[in-house]
């Protein structure tokens, strides 16, 4: 027991001493190490970092993380990049649950962050709040309009080259059926699926074609603008292969699911039974290799070069609260990923009417369908 | 605890024995969590290959001592550190009180995640309304819709243990699953913010606010310490408590004492239900205000590591929920500084959990002898396979 007991107290100074160590303040440890042990080391850790100026950007994400393939993922590789361009220092915060979304926004600014990005409908009310408190902390939302004079939206009008995506889709397809789902019932997931379904229309006005889709149906009566098939997350690969499955079955040979990480459970579905698929958000011939063979190209969300720009215009001075940066196809914002492999298998003929859609868009003389009309 | 607690010292050890284990295990999962945030760190490996190794021993100092070091300052390093600790500690407090009341009545209430969501649903749909109800009235209305929530969902489970003998694990896993849809399907619906345009709740009115009163900590916690003295109470000093835990120790015996066993369970796991609520509730009206998809990251789940941790004890489950929401805390200053991923702190909450089932490994590791005393007072489920 005595002896127990001795070694209890031990290691419980030993932890004190540890803490009191680092619980005198933030720059202690960091001076105390270095100079009694490795007086070499400071000169290269300053190495690792080329350029840096100290200015300080902070990414909070949603409970997805920041590896969850998706878009809190591609706003990281924005941060990264604006690491390796403009020598800012960038770091993540991630969230796990809803308490966590005010307290991360609370850390960066607290710790006197330069600039602040934000993922997510879900921190749409925690970044209201701290920009309203903050007025001069200069904060941009990914897939949420701007709600204060002095946070910033990053949108994307995925309508768009969804559009395209459709008609490729119908012009493609054997069985004369294509299919679409998502993850969850939110605008920037029914964008795509709207888009989708108007150029699977326009292509059947145009060719008087029959090409069915499964999957959505817009309604403008109906909450949300329409009706159709969700699985309900973003990160079950298994809901995402059992409802591409089921789209399948009932012949359809081209899908895109609108669900993040999800969709390769699709993929899988797909590369089982030799059908095709349309990736969303990057280029799934890039992303996931093991799918090269099925992809047909990608509805291309460049959330990466939004979030970039954002940090850009936050470094440079010319960052606008109260506004919005919208990716179109005009600007390059958003897009249709090269084919890649299926190249050979796009007729010339519809590569090119796929450029006047393209143009169409762009110029307004074709509608996606979107915004629902009620 | 035990029947003998006739001298001061006799007590004083064996409350120590009780608290040993529990202690060695924090330490020792705090130690391996040390080995994998050095083994994670690249900066540790090119100072070994640059620096040999001197340069790179210090590398692995400076590694633990960033990162536990950030964690520290993150959660006790200011008043506003500490009380982001305490404000996450309060869901842990009542969920961990929760499961700790089901263990000492013999059921495991797997199903506090789902009770505590399907509260903070009946919580927000209640709080959202009646902006005529002054806050006396509204604030209490609401905390009481979301622990009627949690104590019918349980108490279902519980009458179906006691009435058919379908396994309240079994039940309650399978009843989260209901409620998780449930949610998702009420917040692109009825409980759908006008305009419905992402499944996010309307917010809770002001006058349902558990006010806050030091940074971010509100009402609840305090509220969490109250509730947490009267489980104490209630299960050792009333007759209610002594026949949970006389159904928890031995239900045929309580059958035979003239308990009425099928009673006892339903409360049981109604009152662990009711303190599920409480934690869904408290969290929702005090730092939230709002329901979205992502509203818990499993405070059901963390909760029975804290009632193991705690030994089903309300005063332990109150140090083990602070020590949790402590490190929880801490792990935010530990991405921002240390950008060390959250993950770390589930590593570390995970092995405390292997420790505590497995006190064989931390008796093998610290030499720590077994007493007879030691594990007796929990008793955990009964009922396996019956």
């Amino acid at each position: 027991m005595k002896k127990q007991l001795f070694w209890l107290v031990v290691v419980l100074v030993a932890l004190a001493m540890v803490a009191a160590q680092c619980g005198g303040g933030q720059p202690a440890p960091k001076p105390q190490e270095k100079p009694t042990e490795a007086p070499k080391e400071a000169p290269k850790k300053e190495e690792a970092k080329p350029a840096a100026n100290g200015h300080k950007y902070g990414e909070v994400t949603d409970m997805g993380g920041v590896d969850d393939k998706g878009f809190n993922q591609l706003a990281w590789e924005g941060m990264k990049m604006a690491q390796e361009k403009l020598g800012v220092e960038v770091k993540v915060l991630e969230s796990r649950q809803q308490t966590d979304y005010e307290k991360n926004l609370n850390e960066l600014i607290n710790q006197k962050y330069n600039g602040i990005v934000t993922v997510g409908f879900l921190l749409a009310d925690a970044t209201k709040a701290a920009a309203t408190a903050n007025p001069t902390m200069k904060i941009a939302i990914v897939d949420f309009p701007s709600q204060t004079p002095t946070d910033m939206g990053l949108l994307f009008n995925v309508d768009e080259p969804s559009f395209l995506a459709g008609y490729l889709a119908a012009g493609m397809s054997k069985t004369g059926t294509v299919c679409t789902f998502g993850g969850i019932k939110i605008p920037p997931v029914t964008a795509f699926m709207v888009g989708f379904e108007s150029g699977v229309k326009y292509y059947n006005d145009k060719k008087s074609g029959k090409i069915k889709l499964l999957g959505w149906k817009t309604d403008g009566a109906k909450e949300g603008g329409g009706d159709g098939s969700f699985i309900g997350n973003f990160n079950s690969l298994d809901d995402a292969r059992s409802s591409a499955e089921n789209f399948f079955d009932e012949g359809c040979d081209i899908i895109m699911p609108v669900a993040g990480a999800a969709g390769l459970g699709s993929a899988a579905a797909a590369k089982d039974r030799g059908f095709k698929m349309i990736g969303v958000d990057s280029d799934l011939f890039v992303k996931a290799p093991d799918y090269k063979a099925i992809a047909l190209t990608s509805v291309l969300k460049k959330i990466d070069n939004a979030v970039f720009e954002a940090v850009k215009q936050m470094e440079d001075g010319t960052f606008k609260g109260g506004s919005n940066y919208i990716g179109t196809l005009k600007n390059g914002g958003v897009g249709l990923a090269p084919f890649h492999d299926s190249e050979k298998l796009v007729s010339k003929e519809l590569q090119d009417e796929l450029k006047a859609i393209e143009t169409g868009i762009i110029d307004g003389s074709i509608s996606t369908g979107w915004p629902v009309k009620k | 605890m035990t029947k003998d607690e006739k001298s001061p010292s006799k007590l004083v050890k064996q409350t120590f024995d009780l608290v040993l284990i529990p202690m060695l295990a924090v330490l020792t999962a705090l130690i391996i969590g040390g080995f994998i945030i050095v083994a994670t760190d690249t900066n540790v490996y090119t100072a070994f290959e640059e620096g040999g190794l001197g340069v790179g021993l210090s590398a692995v100092g400076t590694s633990i001592l960033v990162a536990y070091g950030s964690m520290f300052s993150g959660s006790v390093g200011s008043w506003r550190d500490i009380s982001e600790s305490l404000v996450a500690s309060t869901p842990y407090i009542f969920a961990g009180l929760a499961v700790a009341v089901s263990f000492r009545g013999g059921l495991f209430n797997v199903g506090v995640e789902g009770q505590l969501i399907l509260a903070v649903m009946a919580s927000v749909y209640v709080g959202s309304r009646f902006p005529f109800l002054p806050w006396i009235i509204h604030l209490p209305l609401t905390i009481l819709a979301g622990m009627a929530a949690g104590a019918l969902w349980a108490g279902l489970a519980g009458y179906l243990k006691a009435k058919t003998g379908a396994h309240e694990v079994i039940n309650t896993i399978m009843m989260n699953y209901i409620v998780y849809l449930f949610a998702d399907w009420s917040l692109n619906g009825f409980l759908c913010r006008v305009p419905c345009s992402s499944p996010v709740s309307p917010p809770v009115l002001p006058s349902a606010y558990l006010p806050q009163f030091f940074y971010r900590l509100h009402l609840g916690f305090p509220l969490a310490l109250m509730v947490a003295f009267g489980v104490w109470w209630l299960l050792f000093k009333t007759t209610i408590g002594f026949e949970i835990r006389t159904v928890g120790t031995n239900p045929n015996a309580a059958r035979y004492g003239g308990i009425q066993t099928t009673r006892v369970m339903v409360m049981t796991m109604a009152l662990s239900g009711a303190l599920a609520g409480l934690a869904g509730a408290s969290e929702l009206l005090g730092v939230n205000r709002v329901l979205a998809s992502g509203f818990s990251s499993g405070y059901g789940f963390d909760a029975i590591a804290l009632a193991l941790l705690g030994r089903s004890h309300p005063l332990g489950v109150v140090l083990a929920s602070l020590l949790f929401g402590t490190l929880r805390s801490g792990a935010t200053r530990m991405q921002s500084l240390a950008s060390i991923p959250t993950d770390i702190i589930s590593i570390i909450q995970a092995l405390v959990i292997v420790f505590i089932a497995a006190p064989a490994i931390i008796r093998w590791v610290y030499r720590v002898k077994a007493k007879g005393t030691d594990e007796g007072s929990t008793v955990l489920v009964q009922g396996w396979g019956s």
